[in-house]
Order: structure tokens, then C-alpha cells, then sequence
């Protein structure tokens, strides 16, 4: 039950808000050219990290805006929120 | 006053001695990592059914504690899957013959679980699965909402909810059985045995040689081994990161609750995926339920209220009965999903590290099973053919066990 | 029966008014203001049922929430089980009984009303007692928003209004400061409210009982509230627990905590005993005794340590003693509420001597455990102080302080703090950390509720258990209607002893939601029934009503399914249906299609990326069936693009899909390509879709849109036109989901009905047959056109569907592409879409049904038979004049020709397989 910092909207409830694993993955460039190991890795893997996870929300019930946060896996707290394309910032747990 | 007491009041005892509390060895031949449900019945399937001993459990906190001591025990075998249903129900068979196994009461206690459908999809989805369960083998019927509710008759099948009951799957063989009790039992049995159960002994690295793990780091000192199984299900990832090995698994709370003792009123096990509950109501009287996972990834063992709070929207809205029956306690595992809803079992790219896991939401029912699987793995050196469809490459070619594109059932 | 207990001058209940009610089928009297426990005690009745394992008989222990036994069942007026009598405050009428240690539901529905309220607030302070008082107090005047919380009926806690604050009586304190908060409209002060949840970053749950106390509470008001709470500070100031201390046969009934006793009589004017037995190692049993005391009682202290505290006064106090054992007698008519009550303790002195004392009520203090489960639940650390003989908060917790007695602070100047000034009290001398007196350990219970005792702790101690929560699973401590509040600590504290180590060692607790049971009714709140999950209509929903629509839910919305002539059932109706659009004209509302507005000057570029086929050489006024899969290459959803113009179009999908498909096309294009110059808007809900299909289709959109070339050159299919009829832009498509000429009647929702009745006027002449979603289904199978979520279960790719055709070639990638060519796609063994035609031509085969291959003798062979697939659509056929199926195959596509088997119901019934196109194969009737 956090209260999320929509970078766009401010605080708002977890209910508000979507989950949507890691970010900062990138759709390959040229699918055609990878092995099916890397397709694979692209499609299915993802890092499971016990600490600091830099990962997507959208604020699909207010202004669906999609938006990246680097959250503790172990306590869940949000330690920073931050627009679509900008870098993930340096946080300490 | 009412004096004679109710029933389930009298469960049987736990046994006077469990097991030792011994110093961790050197060396083992074998290193199971996470004495939960699967380390523990890995542990004595080693020894039963292949006679090895020279076996270590290491267990970071205390025995059983992780999942096994926070799931909800339902135990049926009726997936969609060849390959889930060859598992599921290798270890259905598993625990029909366990209390005698073990020499320790269980609790199995076969009452049957229905699969409710509320929607023409549901009712589909329910029929494909009741007649591939009958084709392999796996005892399941297809019941109306007529006979839904003489089997259960809390449940309220009349047109006046928001998703009427369109019928369900049965399976009378399902239940449930007592978690601790079966964990108790397997590590009993394992510490007989000469198998050593190390408890506050975490496993913080491997020390390598080349595709081989020739010893655990651990905060009870460094252990050589001969061969790993790794059983650390939630904490999966973070050992096979410690390895250098990636897995498409992630951690998610999954929380569960329970009233107070009442009488019995459920004498089976609903499951709902459309409304998203499942009730079953324990040997003392409980009523013990869950829904889905929380949304994120978290190691936290707890999970956020509003996942409870529509469990029991969705329990009061199936069963009207349960209107004042009280939330007693709430609490969460971390359970490893995949993306396919199937677990990942098998080879690593260690030659001697074996990895169980990614059984998410629903595999205390599979604890003998995989037990028995994975112990016959370890001891040949090759995946039993009930595990080999569950290996990490499927991923890679595309053979996905889908469990829950088609079949949306969890737990 | 007269209340024989209640003593004159003391408690605040209403004397003046008398109330009735039935324990155990007799009747007794108590007073507005009292607890169903207060008027049992002030009857004289104990004893309220018996433990649930040894059947020991079980009364009442405590005053409040902390009391770990007294449970009862309250029949009227309404079932609801296991309550604590402490905490069941009683109404006239009311009708409850003794437990053996389970409750029973309701057999008839709840029809109260239970609901939520929001509060963002600076301040939240959980608990009225002296220390939440003041903070709430402070916060207030910081001009903050405050919300104060209280499970209680009033404020003031622990106060007993014997007490001095500020230099007045406590009592006058309490009501001023609550006169000052009730005249700030910043805060809100709620009594009878629990907290019983707090999680992350200031959020709190709290039940608020707001008619159970009424005699005649107001219609309409909802029973129980759940106050949902976002506080930027949490104040948790939520007291003390007084713990037991464990001897041989401490579970009896008329064996109470000590400051229980003294908030009975201050609070009730209950004395629960009048020869009293107090067995303390803390201070504050010495307040209790001395007032009961004062009340009339007659009490004998057996102080565990070596000499009385200050506070003693001349009270008969034997030191160093312990108490041994206790005993009943049984009285004659042993179903007065008094069965098992104590009668007598067996008592040992510091000088070893061991005698016996009798006595009607025996009080017990071991000390305070800190009420500090809102500060564990938010991961709060708690570290075991030994002097305390408890777990208190080790460390804060950003956003939390813990105040008063749940921080460990036990005296009431501590509580109040610097500003407000306590009276006199008398210095505390340190309390004797004491878990249990030696004795017979079967008999000694720790968990009172579930019937576990030392000897239970012993035997998982020597079972080989060294955690803490393995000794508590193994003897069920702590599991109970308390959740071990009292008792936690002393289990843990006896497992310690035995393994001769330290209870921090052991583990920590931690405590989890909630803090104490909340119904599930009051947590589902207004949940229920239409209000579970929102139900969506269409704008012309009432006509389908109107006229007798059999409605399906798909998704959130209730769609018409077929609309049944008087006599017909389904297959009826819809063999009709089909006929009638076959032969002629029917309609159907397709409002429910989700519908994407796509804009702006890379609109097709996005489409193109997403669909599996070419969106990008689309004409304006043209429409494309289009293909949509995940990056795993399976489809995800299908359905019609229209282009509008160069830079926008109308993206229809299927009706579960929309939403899903919406949230799809958005995370692509904000979080893959961002520079990508588009966006969406759902106007599903803007349009409704009226199909008008069928031969005759033409002559009814003619006759109602003058202005429209319906001609098959001017208004190919799969394009668009624009009209407009009275002025209302129109929007027809010929899109045909049935294979017959169709047009497809796109109008603003406002519009719809009436539209929705021009069109059938229009049609009358021709017998417009309105269908529904059965029907639709039908004529699409008949077609070989997949259901998406039917015909696909998240494991079909286009090309499983024999829709290698809608699959770009030209495109260098789209989602999903690079899927297609991992090894198992190649695979010719993938289950395809083919058609299954029942050999006997009339079984119209289940859908779900799996598919065998052919059993020569006609017997199915024994368990695991291989399955070659399974029947995802199935239906009777008015084309057809018989039933069929689609089906998906293994290798399907090639196997056209062959017989299969399919069990229904214990037979085999042979099939064979078709293509999935069974009606106008060549398409010859779609232009009309
Ligand atoms: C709320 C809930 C309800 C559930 N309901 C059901 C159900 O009804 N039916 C069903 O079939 N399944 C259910 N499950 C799933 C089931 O509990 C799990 O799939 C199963 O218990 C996992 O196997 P395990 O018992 O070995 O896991 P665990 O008991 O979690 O064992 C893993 C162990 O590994 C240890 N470990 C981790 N890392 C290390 C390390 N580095 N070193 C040493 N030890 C380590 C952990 O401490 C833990 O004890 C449920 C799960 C939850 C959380
Ligand atoms: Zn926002």
C-alpha cells in the first residue's frame, strides 16, 4: 500500500498504478538478427534483484502516463521515480 | 454451556523427537540448498529411494519456514498439460501413500476441490481440462451449478451475483493436508536417515572450477559438495545470480488468510479464478483462503491490503454465509512465477548444480512429486522424465507449458 | 436476576435505564454503557464456555481486547461468532451463548450495510489515552490535520479517573481536550474504531462499529465502516497489555489481569469478586488492589518479589510468594455461569511454607507488553528489553513515533510528557520478570485459548525445536481468536528457559494485520453483488431488456446472447436467428468492440509495427483486417483498422480486448518509441455499432440513409462512408463478420436508440431479425472466423490459424515477427484451426471436448490416451442443416479427410476433419 510519486500527477495510492517489470529494456533493434538464445532473453528474462530494482509503473488510473522508479524489492520502498527517457538516478537503499 | 468438544479440536500430536541439530560436516556428497517443502522431500527421497545419506539441507532461517509453513495446501492434479498432469499426478499418488511413507500423520484429507466457471469461456476452459484430466488418467467430472451446490451447498449458485455460477470442474481426490506436519514429517524421516538438517546456515556463494561447483559458501563456514540442488524457491534468483545464471523467474508476494475456528460449514475446496478466491476450511475449523499474487516484485513476505480486501469481496460474494465470519490473520510467501506458469526444473549450465524452482503459486502439492523427481535426478545425473519438459531451454525453442494462457488456474 | 456485583458509586454506565438480555438461555439484566462481559460479571457469571481441546470450562479474563478467552456467540440480533463478551457492548434484547471453541456463521444473509471513507490527514494518533491525547492535542494546535482513533466507547485508555492531571480530576482532563478537538474542524475523533492494519508510507486501516451499541440505529447507516487513512505521521499510542504470569491451572474461570479488575469497576461499577487473591511481580496490581479494595473487596496480595512496593499502602501483602495452583468446587447447579470458577489458590510463601487461600476472584499482573502491533506492522523492529519482560520498538521507523505505554513508557507523567502535569503516583520499583511458578506443566496453560501448555513447550523443546516459531507451530501458541497478544512473550520466554538461552535469541515477532478480527463483510464494503465488479450496458441495453434478451457477461459488459420467442429455448432461437440473417436481414448490437482513435502523423507507422500485416498502404476510406500478437509471436487480439485520414484511424478490437489492446498500444508507443508522433484515445464507449446483415441489408441501409450510395461499386467491401441522418453524422463500414453482404451502422452513443429504431423500422418491411451474440458466433464458425480467447487460448499464432495471410512478408519486423521463426514454430505437429464435422451429422460435440485419433474397436484404450486437440467452437448449423465444430489439431491443416474420435460423455463420437470453412467457401455472398 505505497503512496507512488507519479512524476507526472504527485503522490498518489498504489491502486492507482500499474506494475510492469523491469525497464530500461530496450525492443532490439533487429529482432532478425538475434539467436533464438537472445530472442529468448529478450522475450522471457528479466532480473529478479533482492534490493534496489530499477522497473515501469504506469499511472494507468490517472494519467496513464508510463514512468520508471528504482524500488527496494525487499521493502518495497520507492526510493526514486522518474519520466520515461530520463536516466535512472543514483539511490541508496 | 455447551462442554463436548467440537470437531477437528483433537489433532494428532507431533512426534516426541523431530530431529537433531547437528554441526555442519566438511563435506557432503550432495547440497540441498533451502529446507522447505521440495529440499526436504528431495532429502528423503535421496535416501529412500537411492540410498544416499551423505546429504546436507541448508536452511537460512528455520526448517520449513519459508513457504511451506505460509501456503494454503490444496493438493489436486487436474492441469490442462500432459506434462503438468504426469506431475501432479505422480505426486497426488505421492500423498495418497505418504502418512505410511513417513510414519507421521499428515492430514491428507481428500474432500475435493471444485474449479468454479462464470463465464461461456470458463465453462470451456473447464471441459477441455475435465476431459484432458480424464484422458490422462486424472479423476475429474464436470458438474452443474445443481450439483455444485449439493456438493457444496454454501456456495450461492442462484442468477443473483455479478458473474452467476455456470457450473464447475470436480475433482474428488484433491485436498488438503497440514503443512507443517508434512514438512515435519519429511525432515523426521531424512535426520533418521543420517542426513544432516543445518538450519541458520545461509548460502551466500559457490565456490567454482570451471563448470563445476565444488563447494557452498555459507554463514556457517565454507561446505564441499559433490553435487547442488538448489530448493530455495522465492530465492531462487539470488543464488543462481551468486552462479552467474539467468532465469526467467521473479518474486512476488503471495498473501493468504484465515478466520477463526468455526463449524464446519465448506466441506470441499472452491476455486475461483472469474471471482478470484479459493476457500477451503481446515481440520480445526479455519477457513484458509488466497487469491493471486501481488503485482510487483518483492521479497518482503508481505503484500498489500487491497489484494485481501477483494478476496473478501469475492468470498462474501460467492458464499453469503461467510458475511461475519472474521479476518483473523493475514501473512505472505515470495513465490517464483514464470512466465509460463510452469516450474523450471533440470541442468544448469553446472554440470554438478541442478536448479528447482519457478513453482510460483502452486507447488506444495507438488512437494513428493518433485521430491521424488529430483532426488531420481541428482542420483543419475540426468532430468526424470516427469521434469524433462520443464527445463530452462524451453524458453528458447518456444515449448512453453502454458499454464496459465490456458488453463488460469493457479494455486 | 439481580446484579449482585455492581457496587453504587462507582462506573459510568446508565443506572437509570435497565436492559435485558439472554446468556445461555437465562435472562439478566445490565445497563446502557455496559459490555456483555461487564453485566455477566456484574450478574455474577464467569464461566462462558469451554476450551476447545480439553472442554476446561473458560470465562471471562480480561476487559478488553486483550482478554484471551472469553469468547461468545451472539444469536440475536443478528449470528455472528466468535466475539469477545469484553468487547460486545450490549443492547437491549440481545441474545448470546457460551463457546466450546468454535463459532457458527449465519445460516440467513447479512443484510447490513458495511462501507469505506477516505482521510488524508497530517497527523494520525491511534489511541484516546493519556499520551494519544496530548499528542493528538498538540498536533492540533500546530494548526495540522488530525485524525484521533480509539477502539473504545470513550476516550481517556487506561485512565481510571482516579488519577490527577493538570491538578483536576483525569476524567475532567479527557473531556476537555476531547470539547477542544470536537471544536476544530481539522480534526476528526473517532471512538469505537480500531486500527487494525498499518502499511507503507502512513496508511492505515480502522473499523469504525457504528450501529451494533444502538438499540435503534438509524436505517441506512452502514454497520461498520473501514476508515481508509493516508497520515504523512502515524502516532501509535496505543498502550499496554498486561501479561499473566503462569501457574497450574491458570485457565480457570474468575481469574482475571489485575488492571482489568480496576477498569471493570471504574468503568462499569463492576467489583468481579469480593474475596480477592492478587498475584503480581509489578506495581500496578497495588492501584487495582487498593481500590477494589475501597469498592468493598477483600483482598491478600502474594507478591512475587522479595518486598512490596511503595504503593502498597496497608494492604496484606505476602512476599516472595507464588501461587501454586488453583482449585474449583463445584457448585450444585453447575449451569449458573459459575462452572470450574476458582474457589481457592494453593499458595507457597518466600519462606517455602505452602498454604491455601480461597477466594472468589484471583487477579494476576506479570508486567506490560507494549502494544506496539501497528509499529511491527510496518516492519517496525522489536527487540526484547529485559527489564520490561516484553518486546518494545528498537528502533524508529520514518514517519511513525510511539508514544506512552506502547513505547514501554508505564508511569502517567512518562505518557502525558513535559507539557501537562500528572499527580502524585508512587515511585515504580522495578517489576520481576516471571513466566511461570514450577508445577505441574500439563496443567499450566500458556495459550489458554487452544488449550497449550509448558509441558506442550517442553515436549517441542526436547523434540529437537530451537526456534521460537517452530515451538509455537508445534503447540499452537499464538495461533488463537488473540493472536497471542498476552502471551506471545511468555511462550517465548518459557521456550528460552528450557533451552537455557535468551528470548531475543530465539527470534524476534513481528506482528501481522489484523490487530484484531474484522469481518469479512466490513472488508468487502460495498462490493458486493452489481457493485462486485462494474456492469457495462450499451446505450440500447433497455431494448434488449424490452424485449426478452438472454444477456452474457463478456468481460465487464452484459451482452444480448439471442432473444427467445415464447417456446423457444436457445438452440431455437438461434437456428432462427441464423436463418433469418442468412435468408434476409438481422441486426446486431456490436456496440461493445473496442474502438481506438489513432492520430497523428506516425499513426501508420505504429500499426504497422503492431499488426502483423501491412496497415501502412491502407487507403483513406478503406478498411483491413488486421492481426495483433504478442512478442512471443501468439495472437492477442484481431479485428478491423479504418483508415480516416493520412494520419489517423479507427483501430476496432475484439470486446474483452479492449481495454487490454488500448494499455498494449500505449506502452509501446511511450515506453519503445516515444518519438513516434501519435496518439490513442478509447471512443469505444463514444460510438455504438449496429451490423445490419444479410441479403436485404442493402434495401435497409438505402431506405434509411438517402444520402448513401449503398451500390456495391460505389461502397466496395471493407470501406467506409461518411452520412448523415437529421443532421447526426453517420459512420457505415461494409465489414462482414458472417460472410453475408453487411454494413456496419457506426453512430454517436447519444444517438443510438434512436438510430437503433430507425433501423429496425427500416428492416420491418424486410423481417429484421434482431440476433445476438449466439447467433453472431454461428455465422462466424460457419465462416472458419476465430474467436480470439475461443478459438485461441494464448498458444496460436497467425499461421496456426491459417492466417499466414494477414502475415506481412514485406515488413522487415513487426511485434511478434522474430517469434515465428524459433524451431517450434516450424514444428508440424502445431495444432491448427480446422473444421470437425460429427460423422452421425446430429451429435453437436461439447466445446472442450478433446480429440483422440481414431479408436479401431471403438473402445478408448486405457489412461494416458495422446490427445490430438480439443473442440474450441461447436455448433448446430442452419446453413448446414447439421452441427460442426471448429477445432485446433495437431497438424490439422493436413489431415482434412480423416476420422477422429471425440469422448462425450462415455461414447466416442467419430468426426471428421474439414477445413474450417464450412459456409460460401468461395465467398460469393459478402457483396450481396
Ligand atoms: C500464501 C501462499 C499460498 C500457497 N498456496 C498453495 C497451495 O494452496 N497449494 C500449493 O500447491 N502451493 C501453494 N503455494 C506454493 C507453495 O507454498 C510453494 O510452491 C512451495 O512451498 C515451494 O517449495 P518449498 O516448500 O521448497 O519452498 P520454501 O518453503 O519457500 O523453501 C525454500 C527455502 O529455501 C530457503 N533459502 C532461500 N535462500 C537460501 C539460501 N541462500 N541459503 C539457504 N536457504 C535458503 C528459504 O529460507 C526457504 O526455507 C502457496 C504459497 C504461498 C506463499
Ligand atoms: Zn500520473
Amino acid at each position: 500500500m505505497q503512496l507512488i510519486e507519479c512524476p507526472w500527477c504527485g503522490p498518489r495510492e498504489e491502486t492507482e498504478f500499474h506494475y510492469g517489470g523491469q525497464a530500461h529494456i530496450a525492443y532490439p533493434e533487429t529482432p532478425s538478427e538475434l539467436t533464438d538464445t537472445e530472442w529468448a532473453q529478450y522475450i522471457f528474462f528479466r532480473a529478479n534483484p533482492k534490493g534496489l530494482f530499477a522497473e515501469r509503473w504506469s499511472h494507468s488510473g490517472g494519467c496513464r502516463r508510463w514512468f520508471n522508479a528504482v524500488r527496494d524489492t525487499r521493502t518495497y520502498t520507492f526510493l526514486a521515480t522518474y519520466r520515461s527517457g530520463e536516466p535512472q538516478p543514483e539511490v541508496q537503499s | 454451556m455447551t462442554s463436548a468438544t467440537p470437531p477437528g479440536a483433537h489433532l494428532p500430536e507431533h512426534g516426541d523427537f523431530l530431529w537433531r541439530n547437528p554441526e555442519p560436516k566438511k563435506s557432503y556428497d550432495v547440497v540441498i540448498v533451502g529446507g522447505g517443502g521440495h529440499g526436504l522431500a528431495t532429502a528423503h527421497y535421496l535416501a529412500k529411494n537411492h540410498g544416499i545419506t551423505n546429504v546436507a539441507v541448508l536452511e537460512k532461517g528455520w526448517l520449513a519456514g519459508g513457504n511451506m509453513a505460509r501456503n494454503t495446501t490444496l493438493i489436486r492434479s487436474n492441469y490442462l498439460w500432459d506434462e503438468s498432469a504426469a506431475i501432479y499426478e505422480h505426486s497426488l499418488k505421492l500423498w495418497e501413500g505418504l502418512e505410511d511413507d513417513l510414519g507421521y500423520p499428515i492430514l491428507f484429507s481428500q474432500r475435493g476441490v471444485l474449479n468454479l466457471a462464470h463465464t461461456e469461456q470458463d465453462v470451456r476452459d473447464s471441459v477441455r481440462r475435465v476431459e484432458a484430466n480424464k484422458l490422462n488418467g486424472v479423476d475429474a467430472e464436470w458438474l452443474t451449478p445443481d450439483e455444485v451446490a449439493k456438493i457444496c451447498p454454501i456456495v450461492n449458485v442462484s442468477g443473483d451475483i455479478r458473474y452467476p455460477v455456470q457450473g464447475a470442474t470436480y475433482q474428488p481426490r484433491a485436498g488438503i493436508a497440514k503443512h507443517d506436519w508434512v514438512a515435519w514429517g519429511f525432515a523426521r524421516k531424512a535426520d533418521e536417515a543420517g542426513i544432516d538438517l543445518i538450519q541458520d546456515c545461509e548460502v551466500t556463494g559457490f565456490v567454482t572450477d570451471g563448470d563445476t561447483v565444488t563447494g557452498v559458501c555459507t554463514t556457517r563456514g565454507d561446505i564441499a559438495c559433490g553435487t547442488v540442488a538448489l530448493c530455495a524457491a522465492g530465492h531462487t534468483s539470488v543464488l543462481l545470480d551468486m552462479l552467474g545464471v539467468p532465469a526467467p523467474l521473479s518474486s512476488h508476494p503471495l498473501q493468504a488468510l484465515v478466520s477463526e475456528l468455526l463449524e464446519p460449514v465448506h466441506p470441499t475446496i472452491v476455486m475461483s479464478n472469474q471471482v478470484h478466491v479459493y476457500v477451503s476450511q481446515a481440520h480445526k475449523g479455519e477457513l484458509v483462503m488466497g487469491a493471486g499474487v501481488d503485482s510487483y516484485n518483492g521479497y518482503g513476505q508481505r503484500g498489500a491490503f487491497h489484494i485481501i480486501e477483494r478476496q473478501m469481496a469475492a468470498a462474501v460474494e460467492l458464499f453469503p454465509v461467510f458475511a461475519r465470519a472474521h479476518l483473523l490473520r493475514t501473512w505472505a510467501g515470495i513465490v517464483d512465477t514464470t512466465p509460463d506458469a510452469s516450474p523450471i526444473v533440470g541442468h544448469t549450465p553446472y554440470r554438478n548444480v541442478y536448479v528447482n524452482s519457478g513453482w510460483g503459486t502452486g507447488g506444495f502439492k507438488a512437494t513428493p512429486g518433485i521430491g521424488w523427481c529430483l532426488a531420481d535426478t541428482v542420483a543419475h545425473g540426468r532430468p526424470h522424465e516427469y521434469v524433462a519438459p520443464f527445463a530452462l531451454d524451453r524458453f528458447v525453442t518456444g515449448a512453453l507449458v502454458d499454464e496459465h494462457g490456458a488453463a488460469a488456474v493457479a494455486h | 436476576m439481580s446484579s449482585d456485583f455492581r457496587v453504587e458509586g462507582y462506573g459510568r454506565v446508565d443506572r437509570d435505564q435497565t436492559l435485558t438480555f439472554t446468556f445461555d438461555g437465562r435472562t439478566y439484566t445490565g445497563h446502557p454503557g455496559d459490555t456483555i462481559a461487564s453485566a455477566l460479571l456484574a450478574n455474577g457469571v464467569h464461566t462462558l464456555g469451554s476450551s476447545v481441546k480439553l472442554g476446561r470450562p473458560r470465562g471471562i479474563g480480561a476487559s478488553w481486547t486483550e482478554d484471551a478467552t472469553g469468547l461468545i456467540q451472539v444469536e440475536e440480533p443478528f449470528p455472528e461468532p466468535m466475539l469477545l463478551a469484553t468487547a460486545v457492548e450490549l443492547v437491549d434484547g440481545m441474545v448470546v451463548r457460551g463457546l466450546n471453541g468454535q463459532g457458527r456463521l449465519a445460516q440467513i444473509p447479512d443484510t447490513a450495510r458495511y462501507d469505506r471513507k477516505y482521510h488524508h490527514v497530517d497527523t494520525l494518533v491511534i489511541g484516546a489515552g493519556p499520551a494519544g491525547l496530548v499528542a493528538a492535542r498538540a498536533a492540533a494546535r500546530r494548526g495540522e490535520r488530525v485524525a484521533l482513533l480509539d477502539d473504545r466507547a470513550e476516550a481517556g485508555g487506561s485512565l481510571t479517573g482516579t488519577e490527577t492531571i493538570d491538578g483536576r480530576p483525569s476524567r475532567d482532563f479527557v473531556a476537555e481536550v476531547t470539547t477542544e478537538l470536537a471544536g476544530n474542524a481539522q480534526v476528526v475523533h473517532l471512538p469505537r474504531t480500531t486500527a487494525f492494519g498499518h502499511y507503507d508510507d502512513g496508511f492505515v486501516l480502522a473499523l469504525e462499529r457504528r450501529t451494533d451499541h444502538l438499540s435503534d440505529p438509524p436505517a441506512g447507516r452502514s454497520r461498520q465502516r473501514v476508515h481508509r487513512v493516508r497520515a504523512k505521521k502515524v502516532v501509535v499510542a496505543t498502550g499496554a497489555h498486561e501479561r499473566p504470569i503462569v501457574f497450574a491451572d491458570n485457565d480457570r474461570p474468575g481469574i482475571l489481569l489485575a488492571a482489568s479488575a480496576r477498569d471493570l469497576l471504574h468503568r462499569y461499577g463492576v467489583l468481579a469478586g469480593r474475596e480477592i487473591v492478587v498475584f503480581t511481580s509489578d506495581d500496578a496490581a497495588y492501584a487495582a488492589a487498593l481500590d477494589l479494595v475501597a469498592a468493598g473487596a477483600k483482598v491478600t496480595v502474594l507478591e512475587v518479589r522479595a518486598q512490596a512496593p511503595a504503593g502498597a499502602g496497608d494492604l496484606h501483602v505476602i512476599t516472595g510468594a507464588r501461587v501454586l495452583s488453583t482449585r474449583a468446587v463445584l457448585p450444585a447447579d453447575e449451569t449458573v455461569g459459575n462452572h470450574g470458577r476458582i474457589a481457592s489458590v494453593a499458595v507457597m510463601d518466600g519462606g517455602g511454607h505452602e498454604f491455601g487461600l480461597t477466594c472468589d476472584l484471583l487477579l494476576v499482573s506479570g508486567g506490560w507488553n507494549p502494544t506496539a502491533h501497528l509499529f511491527s506492522h510496518v516492519r517496525g523492529p522489536l527487540a526484547y528489553d529485559e527489564a520490561l519482560g516484553a518486546f518494545r520498538p528498537a528502533r524508529s521507523v520514518p514517519g511513525v513515533e510511539v508514544v506512552g505505554a506502547a513505547d514501554g513508557v508505564l508511569d502517567l507523567a512518562g505518557c502525558l510528557g513535559p507539557e501537562v502535569t500528572a499527580g502524585d503516583e508512587p515511585e515504580r520499583t522495578p517489576g520481576e520478570v516471571i513466566w511461570r511458578v514450577p508445577g505441574a506443566t500439563d496443567r499450566q496453560f500458556v495459550d489458554v485459548q487452544r488449550d497449550a501448555t509448558v509441558a506442550d513447550i517442553a515436549r517441542a523443546v526436547g523434540a529437537g525445536l530451537r526456534s521460537v516459531e517452530h515451538v509455537k507451530r508445534y503447540t499452537t501458541i499464538g495461533t488463537a481468536h488473540d493472536q497471542g497478544k498476552t502471551t506471545g512473550v511468555i511462550a517465548a520466554g518459557i521456550a528460552a528457559e528450557l533451552l537455557g538461552t535468551g528470548v531475543q535469541d530465539l527470534g524476534t515477532t513481528t506482528f501481522r494485520p489484523p490487530y484484531t478480527p474484522v469481518a469479512f463483510a466490513a472488508l468487502a464494503g460495498r462490493e458486493r453483488g452489481e457493485l462486485f465488479d462494474p456492469v457495462r450496458t450499451t446505450a440500447v441495453h433497455d431494448w434488449h431488456v424490452a424485449h426478452g434478451a438472454v444477456f452474457e457477461d463478456v468481460g465487464q459488459w452484459k451482452r444480448a446472447r439471442h432473444y427467445p420467442q415464447p417456446g423457444e429455448d436457445m438452440e431455437a432461437a438461434v437456428l432462427r436467428e441464423c436463418t433469418a440473417v442468412r435468408g434476409g436481414v438481422g441486426i446486431l448490437d456490436g456496440s461493445t468492440l473496442g474502438k481506438i482513435d489513432v492520430q497523428g502523423p506516425d499513426s501508420a507507422v505504429l500499426l504497422d509495427r503492431l499488426y502483423t500485416n501491412m496497415m501502412s498502404s491502407l487507403k483513406v476510406g478503406s478498411v483491413r483486417y488486421g492481426v495483433m500478437c504478442g512478442v512471443d509471436g501468439m495472437v492477442i487480439d484481431d479485428g478491423t483498422v479504418l483508415r480516416l485520414a493520412d494520419d489517423r484511424f479507427m483501430v476496432i478490437t475484439t470486446t474483452g480486448g479492449a481495454a487490454k489492446i488500448l494499455d498494449w498500444m500505449e506502452e509501446w508507443v511511450q515506453t519503445e518509441w516515444p518519438g513516434l508522433r501519435v496518439h490513442l484515445a478509447s471512443v469505444t464507449e463514444q460510438w455504438a455499432v449496429f451490423p445490419v446483415v444479410g441479403p436485404r441489408s442493402r434495401e435497409v441501409i438505402g431506405a434509411v440513409f438517402p444520402g448513401l450510395d449503398v451500390a456495391n461499386a460505389a461502397f466496395p467491401f471493407m470501406t467506409w462512408r461518411d452520412t448523415v441522418l437529421d443532421g447526426v453524422p453517420v459512420r457505415v463500414a461494409r465489414i462482414s463478420f458472417s460472410g453475408e453482404l453487411a454494413y456496419e451502422v457506426n453512430v454517436n452513443a447519444w444517438y443510438a436508440p434512436a438510430m437503433w429504431e430507425r433501423l429496425l423500422e427500416a428492416g420491418a418491411p424486410h423481417g429484421i431479425t434482431p440476433y445476438g451474440t449466439e447467433t453472431m458466433h454461428v455465422l462466424r464458425a460457419e465462416k472458419g472466423y476465430p474467436i480470439i480467447g475461443q478459438d485461441t487460448d494464448g498458444t496460436v499464432t497467425p499461421h496456426d490459424l491459417g492466417m499466414a495471410w494477414a502475415v506481412s512478408k514485406k515488413k522487415p519486423d513487426f511485434v511478434g515477427k522474430r517469434s515465428f521463426a524459433r524451431p517450434l514454430n516450424a514444428d508440424p505437429l502445431r495444432k491448427q484451426l480446422v473444421g470437425l464435422l460429427p460423422t452421425d451429422s446430429t451429435t453437436k460435440l461439447p466445446e472442450g471436448s478433446q480429440i483422440v485419433e481414431l479408436c479401431d474397436d471403438g473402445v478408448l484404450p486405457a489412461p494416458p490416451v495422446p490427445m490430438l486437440g480439443h473442440v474450441t467452437s461447436s455448433y448446430r448449423s442452419a446453413a448446414l442443416g447439421r452441427p460442426f465444430a471448429l477445432a485446433l489439431l495437431k497438424g490439422g491443416r493436413e489431415r482434412v479427410g480423416d476420422i477422429v474420435h471425440v469422448p462425450v460423455g462415455g461414447q466416442l463420437v467419430a468426426a471428421q476433419i474439414t477445413s474450417s470453412v464450412l459456409v460460401d467457401p468461395e465467398g460469393a455472398r459478402r457483396d450481396g
